[in-house]
């Protein structure tokens, strides 16, 4: 299958890793991976603070660029979540009902990469290997606005090596929230605690997820703590091989 | 203020309970700080969580049941003039006298004024939202009339000249000994060996108010519903308080919002069973009244219902919040807010806390008097999944979100920021740009808001598109 | 201009042309099915109420000593023990004796409409002991099986246990303004 990449610009710029990995991951499933030009970002965090004009012209670029390809993958719950559920609110709200047209149309195709594997692919064994002892924090996004259920769970299930520890009080957010992180930094922080606390009861050398934006909140709140607990992308591990060398 | 007759209004400034001394994020700094605050918090939302989630399991068709209650609310709101009508016909036809009431100055008065007529000088309250919004306790006072909380939590709330934190337990804050503690402290004979057993505690109130409730001759309550068809009034709670209330006085004054509507005595079937199983995580409440205007012979022989808007109009003008309205003040978005676990109701200023006041509150005032709460969400969604009429909690945060008035320097960064990535070339040299921030423990203002607990990542030696450009 | 045209004329201009939307009731309705006295039974002791099941309705009431007994004025006369002392102030009772209109078995609840044999609400609020007694073709499965049967014109009061509140650290716990006991009897059953 010939599936486009939606880097996000926040793994684009900050965690390549994950982006690597989920082409790495598709094309070692034998599917053809591209990447539009002309992508930046999908404007969300605009839209979450009250930017939706300033937005728009995210949401027409975005649209443009997408519009050609089948199916189209992001490993990020939060930005698909954007994609598929605001875009065409922004259209709208502009007075643009073909934009709003369009923008529903690559939503309805774009897909988060848990997503695209078990409900597009029917995957759930990607044959990988890692050897870790893992906590998995299932992102607001990906649970409730895409309802990915227990799909990134189902994957992890079959990697190879593993051990998968249970996140107490999982479904509870880690306190991101986008500019809410800053705006709202105390009630944020006091979240983030609480979310490290548990992470920290599990024993997990790894903690994973399917966003890059909560990893980067947990993971720099675990760092501060010198807490030794590394974040790593879901994607990084479903390519993670036993072959290949092992990377974070 | 002036307004134009006939349109929407917003609640009017300096009365009532709607608008808060400080924003959102100053006064969470402070609830933050309180340890104890946040262990009694957590403490009662954890037991409520779970408590809810056990009942609403025994209900095969719970999903069914919400979609019916955000229906019939939509239906309800698109329906108002003629259901408000229908209302106030059969209530009057049942021996009621209806007021309406277009701000909270003017339900204060009706208010006032029945009162003063009765000759009586003191009323009992069974707890109701829309007389904390509008300030009437403190109107009452002010006209030499006092006005005394029945419910447990209101009573604790009262006797410790708190505010209320919660919408359906106000003295949610407060734990057993700190109950204990106001009680011995501020209730007039009480047994100064009283233990913080629960049990005990409510003992005490049952004899502190009892009374009370027997010589009280004027009750002012609030309504759960009104049913159009009927004239129905029904008022859920679970001490008898309420019963108290609404049966012993000669005069029953009741203040409701006029979304409290539902079109006919079917649709309580709906309603029955979502609120409880939301609200305090039981199959029923203890006691439910239901009664039409005045019975001969049963229970309080004038009656008087005071329609309020207060704002509610300005609500129902806008076309994603208006769903605002649909709100039956269950707080199950309050039990399950991440937010609102931690900081509490004070921190939102409004008797409206939690992700129902974000959206509420701003939009009964105007959201330029509100302007901090709607980004007092992470937009996590939680409040969306518990709440019984699917009420899209944060599609409405942030919708307000795009309404409220911006500050100008954040106004110009998101700007300069959607030009940037409106532009592949100037997104490209602004990632390599984003290295040179390499090693930066803190941030300047507003931004130091993250490094103050959070480090930032490293950035990459590549960004992902050069990485692929190589290829 | 009143301020009740001004609130509805407030309203319309909100409201402008907005559609009225469908009303989806795709939950269990009123079905009237046969309904599960045990599940009944269980509710009702989950929520602390103490259930007798007896035709001895005398028997029962006399059992529970109830001092100083109110009773509404339509009452089955056969249902108060001989030698009980009756009161007619319901301020001096210690227990009230009533029938009932329909019992919920999903909830536990009993719904009281002001009948002759009900009596006026204080009666049943007043007194800390409240014996209820409930005929088998009172008891309905659902919500809305109570729902289609009452009559909202009446006065009504749903009770589902003794007084209860949440309101400290949201336990319940029994016991505050209203009856801190209720009693139902079952009629139509045998066995205590």
């Amino acid at each position: 299958m010939r599936i486009a990449l939606f880097v996000t610009c926040l793994a684009d710029t900050m965690f390549p890793a994950a982006a690597k990995a989920t082409v790495q991951l598709l094309e070692r499933l034998g599917h053809e991976v591209v990447f539009p030009p002309g992508q930046t970002c999908c404007g969300q965090m605009h839209v979450n603070t009250g930017y939706q004009d300033q937005a728009l012209p995210l949401v027409r670029r975005h649209v443009r660029t997408f519009a050609p390809y089948d199916v189209i993958v992001a490993p990020s719950g939060s930005c698909v979540g954007s994609v598929r559920h605001q875009h065409a609110m922004v259209a709208r709200n502009a007075g643009d009902a073909g934009l709003a047209a369009r923008a529903e149309d690559v939503g309805s195709k774009t897909y988060e990469l848990s997503e695209l594997l078990v409900d597009v692919l029917g995957i759930e064994d990607v044959g990988a290997y890692y050897p870790h002892r893992v906590t998995y924090h299932p992102t607001c996004h990906s649970l409730r606005m895409l309802r990915v259920g227990d799909k990134p769970l189902r994957l992890l299930r079959n990697v190879r090596g593993i051990d998968l520890v249970d996140l107490p009080d999982a479904d509870q957010c880690c306190g991101f929230g986008g500019t809410f992180a800053i705006k709202n930094a105390d009630t944020s922080t006091a979240m983030l605690a609480d979310k490290m606390g548990h992470v920290l009861e599990t024993g997990a050398e790894v903690c994973t997820a399917g966003d890059s934006s909560c990893l980067m909140h947990i993971g720099g709140g675990l760092s501060r703590l010198d807490s030794g607990v590394r974040t790593v992308h879901l994607a990084e591990i479903l390519a993670s091989t036993s072959s290949s060398s092992e990377e974070s | 203020m002036t307004t134009f007759l006939g349109m929407p209004t917003t609640a009017p400034r300096g009365v009532g309970n709607l608008r808060g001394d400080e924003p959102f994020p100053a006064a969470a700094h402070k609830a933050l700080q309180d340890g104890q605050l946040r262990r009694n918090l957590g403490h009662a939302t954890t037991t409520i969580r779970r408590k809810s989630g056990a009942v609403i399991g025994e209900l095969p068709d719970w999903q069914e049941l919400r979609e019916a209650g955000s229906t019939l609310k939509a239906n309800t709101m698109a329906r108002l003039p003629e259901l408000l009508d229908q209302l106030e016909a059969n209530v009057t036809a049942a021996g009621g006298v209806v007021h309406w009431a277009a701000d909270a100055n003017e339900a204060n008065e009706i208010v006032t004024d029945l009162v003063k007529a009765t000759g009586h000088d003191r009323v009992i309250k069974v707890k109701s939202m829309a007389t904390q919004e509008i300030g009437l306790n403190e109107a009452l006072e002010a006209a030499g009339i006092a006005a005394v909380e029945t419910d447990l939590a209101e009573l604790i709330v009262q006797l410790g000249n708190d505010k209320p934190s919660h919408i359906l337990v106000p003295a949610i804050h407060r734990n057993r000994a700190e109950i204990r503690e106001i009680f011995l402290r501020e209730m007039p004979g009480v047994d100064p060996a009283l233990t913080d057993e629960p049990a005990e505690l409510a003992g005490a109130a049952r004899r502190y108010l009892r009374e009370t409730f027997l010589s009280t001759k004027v009750a002012v309550s609030g309504a759960n519903f009104a049913i159009a068809e009927t004239g129905t009034l029904a008022v859920l709670e679970s001490e008898g308080n309420g019963r108290m209330c609404l049966t012993l006085p000669e005069t029953l004054i009741t203040v409701m919002g006029i979304e409290k509507l539902v079109p006919t005595w079917r649709d309580l079937e709906v309603f029955l069973q979502l609120l409880p199983r939301a609200s305090t995580g039981e199959r029923m409440n203890p006691y439910t009244s239901m009664w039409t205007g005045v019975t001969p012979g049963d229970g309080p022989q004038n009656f008087h219902l005071v329609l309020l808007d207060n704002g509610r109009t300005a609500v129902l003008a806008d076309e994603v919040g208006r769903q605002a309205l649909h709100c039956i003040r269950c707080s199950a978005c309050l039990n399950v807010c991440p937010v609102y676990e931690r900081t509490g109701g004070h921190a939102y200023g409004s008797v409206y806390p939690g992700p129902i006041g974000a959206i509420l509150s701003p939009q009964l005032t105007g959201v330029e008097d509100n302007a901090s709460l709607p980004y007092a969400s992470s937009l996590c969604g939680a409040c969306f999944d518990a709440c019984p009429v699917k009420i899209d909690i944060p599609s409405i945060l942030v919708h307000l979100r795009n309404e409220v008035p911006h500050p100008r320097a954040e106004k110009a960064a998101f700007g300069a920021v959607a030009y940037t990535m409106d532009h592949p070339a100037l997104y490209t040299r602004a990632q390599h740009a984003a290295k040179l921030s390499r090693h930066a423990k803190k941030l300047p203002p507003p931004l130091n808001g993250w490094t103050a607990s959070r480090d930032l990542p490293e950035p990459p030696a590549e960004t992902f598109r050069d990485w692929w450009a190589k290829r | 201009m009143s301020s009740r045209e001004l609130i509805l004329g407030r309203i319309k201009a909100a409201l402008g042309d907005t559609a009225v939307p469908e009303v989806t009731r795709d939950y269990r309705p009123a079905a009237g099915q046969e309904p599960d006295i045990e599940l009944l039974i269980d509710r009702l002791v989950d929520y602390k109420a103490v259930v007798h099941r007896s035709d001895d309705v005398a028997g029962v009431v006399a059992s529970l000593n109830p001092g100083r007994l109110v009773l509404p004025p339509g009452l089955d006369p056969s249902w108060v023990p001989s030698g009980a002392t009756i009161v007619d102030d319901e301020y001096q009772a210690e227990a009230v004796l009533t029938a009932s209109t329909v019992a919920i078995a999903e909830t536990g609840t009993i719904v009281l409409d002001g009948s002759p044999d009900q009596g006026r609400r204080r009666i049943s609020l007043l007194p800390d002991l409240h014996i209820c007694v409930v005929r088998p073709d009172q008891i309905v499965a659902s919500v809305p099986d109570a729902i289609a049967r009452l009559d909202p014109r009446r006065p009504l009061t749903w009770i589902s246990g003794p007084s209860a509140t949440s309101d400290i650290e949201l336990n319940r716990v029994e016991g505050v303004h209203g009856p801190r006991n209720l009693h139902v009897v079952l009629l139509g059953g045998s066995v205590e």
